[in-house]
C-alpha cells in the first residue's frame, strides 16, 4: 500500500512525512523524524512516556494513528527548552533529582508543562492527579511532585513584574 | 501493526457507505480502544474511518435546555461545557474518571458506549441519566437508548454500517440530580470494579417522584436495575427505603470473579455504591441533609 503523506507543524515548523496507515504518531516521531525524546513505555496509553501536545491538548501519541495529525500542530519534549535554556520544569527536575533511570521523563516534562501552561497555581493534589496517567518506577514520585510545584512558583515570579 | 486502509471521510452518509462496504471497517473517534486492540492484533480492521472532522461529530450542541454530545467529543471537553457540567455532573465526572488526562483528551462516550465493556464507566451514568443516541447506518437514523447498544462485553447492537453520531441527554428535571460512583483499589488509571449510576427527582417536599439506577462491572452488559429505581419512588429516601434499593441492586449483580473482583465483593459493593450514589443525587437534586 502507498504511504500516507502527512503535513503537520512539529514544535513551531512545518513537518510533512510519508507514513503507514498503521503507524503511531509515536512512530513517526522518533523513527521518521528523528525526535527520540518522546518514549514508548506501554504502547496502550497506561504509562505516559510518549505524552506530546496536539493542538493544544496532551495525549499519549502511542494513540495516535499518524495519519490523524494531518494539518494539526504537535508539541514535543524537544520543544520545550529555548536552545539551550532549560524551561523551568527541566531545570526544576534536575535541582530536586526527580529522575532516576529518565525514561518516563519526557513524558513528566511535557504533562507537568502543560498543566503549568494552564494552571500557574496548583494544589499538590491537582498535580498528583495531573500527572497520574505518568509512571515512573524509580523516584517514588514525591520528587516529581515536588520539582513541578517548585518550577510553578518560579514561573510565578517571572511573570509578576518586580 | 498492519496497515488498514485509511479514510477522511467528510459526511455521515460517507462513513455509513464506507463502514458497510467492509465489515471489518472501524469508526475511529478517539481511538483510546480501537488503537490498543489495533496493536495487540486483537483486532485487524481492514479500514479504518476517521470521522472526527465532519461538522458536528466534536463539540457539544444545546438544544434548548437538552444536549446533544458529537461522537468524537473528547471526555475533557465535557467539563468545559458549563452548562452540561450542571446539569448533568453524574455523566460528566463518569466520563472524567476515565484513564488519564491525556486519555480523556482523546476518549469519548460514544466509544466508551461501543467498546461495549462491561466496566465503562460513563455508560451507567449515561443510562441512569435516561441518555439516547443517534445511530446512523444505511437505511437512515434511528434514536435508541443507550442501553440497547452494548448486547455482549465488546458486542454491540449496531448492525453493520451503523455507528453512533451523536449521544443526546435530555434537560434536566426540575428537582433532578444524578451521581456516578465506581470502586477501583487506585483512585485514577483503573477500571470499575463496580460501578453505580444514579439519576433522580425530588419534589417540592423531598419525596422522590423517579428515579433510574445503573449498575455497571456486575454482568455481561452495563444494566438498568428497574426494581431498585422503583423501590426509591414515593419515599422519602429513608433508610427502608435505600435498603430495599441495595437488595434490588444486588438480586440484579451477576459478577464474574477476577482478579479484580470476587463475585460476592462485587454482589455487596453495588449495593453500596447504589446507595452512596443515590444520597450524591439527592444532595444535588436539592434534599436537605
Amino acid at each position: 500500500m502507498s504511504k500516507i503523506r502527512v503535513s503537520t507543524t512539529v514544535n513551531g515548523d512545518a513537518a510533512e512525512f510519508l507514513c503507514e496507515s498503521g503507524s503511531s504518531l509515536l512512530d513517526v516521531l522518533r523513527d521518521t523524524m528523528g525526535l527520540t525524546g518522546s518514549k514508548e513505555g506501554c504502547g496502550s496509553g497506561d504509562c505516559g512516556a510518549c505524552t506530546v501536545v496536539l493542538d493544544g491538548e496532551m495525549v499519549c501519541s502511542c494513540l495516535v494513528l499518524a495519519p490523524e495529525a494531518e494539518g494539526r500542530t504537535i508539541a514535543t519534549i524537544e520543544g520545550v527548552a529555548e536552545g539551550s535554556v532549560l524551561h523551568p520544569v527541566q531545570q526544576k527536575f534536575l535541582e530536586h533529582a526527580a529522575l532516576q533511570c529518565g525514561f518516563c521523563t519526557p513524558g513528566f516534562i511535557v504533562a507537568a508543562k502543560a498543566l503549568l501552561d494552564r494552571n500557574p497555581n496548583p494544589t499538590e493534589t491537582e498535580v498528583r492527579y495531573w500527572l497520574a496517567g505518568n509512571l515512573c518506577r524509580c523516584t517514588g514520585y514525591d520528587k516529581i511532585v515536588r520539582a513541578v510545584l517548585d518550577a510553578a512558583a518560579e514561573l510565578r515570579q517571572e511573570r509578576t513584574p518586580a | 501493526m498492519p496497515s488498514p486502509a485509511f479514510h477522511v471521510p467528510d459526511s455521515v452518509e460517507d462513513v455509513v457507505a464506507l463502514l458497510a462496504a467492509d465489515p471489518t471497517a472501524r469508526p475511529l473517534g478517539g481511538g483510546t480502544d480501537l488503537i490498543v486492540q489495533m496493536r495487540s492484533g486483537r483486532l485487524v480492521p481492514g479500514s479504518v474511518v476517521d470521522f472526527k472532522r465532519i461538522a458536528g461529530m466534536t463539540g457539544v450542541r444545546h438544544e434548548g435546555d437538552a444536549f446533544v454530545i458529537g461522537a468524537a467529543t473528547p471526555c475533557t471537553a465535557l467539563k468545559a461545557d458549563a452548562a452540561l457540567a450542571a446539569a448533568w455532573p453524574g455523566v460528566v465526572e463518569a466520563a472524567n474518571l476515565i484513564g488519564s488526562v491525556q486519555v480523556r483528551n482523546r476518549a469519548t462516550m460514544a466509544g466508551n458506549l461501543c467498546n461495549a465493556s462491561p466496566a465503562a464507566d460513563s455508560v451507567p451514568a449515561l443510562v441512569a441519566a435516561g441518555a439516547t443516541c443517534v445511530v446512523a447506518g444505511p437505511s437512515g437514523k434511528r434514536e435508541v437508548p443507550v442501553q440497547d447498544i452494548p448486547v455482549a462485553p465488546g458486542k454491540t447492537s449496531l448492525a453493520p454500517g451503523e455507528f453512533v453520531v451523536e449521544i443526546c441527554l435530555p434537560a434536566k428535571p426540575a428537582g433532578g440530580g444524578d451521581a456516578y460512583l465506581r470502586s477501583t483499589p487506585r483512585t485514577e488509571m483503573d477500571i470499575a470494579v463496580v460501578g453505580a449510576g444514579v439519576s433522580l427527582v425530588l419534589d417540592a417536599d423531598g419525596t422522590c417522584t423517579s428515579a433510574r439506577v445503573a449498575l455497571g462491572a456486575v454482568g455481561p452488559t452495563v444494566v438498568l436495575v428497574e426494581e431498585a429505581g422503583k423501590a426509591l419512588v414515593g419515599t422519602k429516601l429513608d433508610d427502608d427505603a435505600l435498603a430495599a434499593m441495595s437488595q434490588a441492586v444486588q438480586a440484579a449483580s451477576n459478577p464474574i470473579d477476577d482478579k479484580r473482583g470476587s463475585v460476592s465483593y462485587r454482589k455487596a459493593m453495588a449495593g453500596v455504591l447504589a446507595r452512596r450514589a443515590v444520597l450524591v443525587a439527592a444532595t444535588r437534586a436539592g434534599a436537605k441533609a
